[in-house]
């Protein structure tokens, strides 16, 4: 096997891998989009899903040489980006809403059940 | 020579880039708060999608897809930060907490809005700046 093969039957064992890769990375976003618990959470899940479209696009560039879809990244990462900046002054419009169980979240987390978020960043300040 | 070179220098940037992906996402489901989710997902995964396009514009063998790939590059290291300060900024401001095992908040001292909307409840009413005197006296 001389040096170009190699090259190239490394490069597809890359490709396979790190679609695998992003096949993982596609599922635990979309988990934590699900999970919530809070509209920003959500908001970040969406962009980071946008990234990693982004990253699958150029992936599928290299593995079926099509590299048409490279122009479309483009638009994908402005319509990503437009998008995350329209929820960021959705989320500063609409204020903190009670449904988003955020505290249950923060509680459990912590393992402490005496200290709750509100209780905790207050003694800290004073600390301070 | 220089081909072979590129390509394995392409397969090694493809699989670093995706493996950058995948521990954004990890960290995004792991970590406790927006704030520490924001670390992950903002920085890793723009560097991730930033090397697959590095990698697709070194096998890529005419100009225009090379340029292209780096545009997008460009672009993404350019809003990416942006956007994830301007959601950081807002989640704050609005008043959505850290996780209590963090160990320093520089900005305590903003007012927080809990439950209620900051918008005008009479879509004919001026901005909410106008709305602050009448909002301090109710108080």
């Amino acid at each position: 096997m001389n040096r170009t093969d190699f090259a190239t039957t490394f490069l597809d064992v890359c490709l396979d891998v790190s679609l695998a890769l992003l096949a993982l990375a596609f599922f635990l976003t979309i988990i934590r989009i699900i999970k919530g618990p809070t509209l920003p959470d959500r908001v970040l899940g969406l962009d980071m899903l946008t990234s990693v479209a982004i990253g699958f696009i150029a992936v599928l560039g290299i593995d079926t040489g099509f590299t048409l879809y490279v122009d479309i990244t483009i638009a994908l990462g402005l319509v990503g980006f437009l998008a995350t900046v329209a929820f960021a002054r959705f989320i500063l419009a609409r204020g903190k809403t009670a449904d988003d169980g955020e505290k249950k979240e923060v509680r459990k987390i912590d393992g402490d059940p005496h200290e709750s978020g509100e209780g905790a960043i207050a003694s800290r300040g004073a600390e301070r | 020579m220089i081909d072979t070179v590129f390509t394995i220098l392409a397969g090694a940037l493809v699989v670093a880039g995706a493996g950058f992906a995948a521990i954004a996402a990890l960290g995004l489901l792991r970590l406790p708060d927006i704030y520490t989710r924001m670390h992950a997902a903002s920085k890793a995964g723009s560097v991730g999608s930033g090397m697959m396009l590095l990698a697709l514009a070194l096998v890529s063998d005419s100009g225009p897809e090379t340029l292209r790939a780096f545009a997008a590059i460009s672009f993404v290291l350019l809003t990416a930060p942006l956007s994830a300060h301007l959601l950081a900024k807002s989640a704050y401001a609005v008043g959505y907490k850290m996780w209590p095992g963090s160990v320093l908040d520089e900005m305590p001292k903003l007012s927080v809005t809990t439950g209620e909307s900051n918008t005008p409840a009479d879509p004919h009413l001026a901005s909410n700046e106008d709305l602050e005197p009448f909002r301090q006296r109710e108080d």
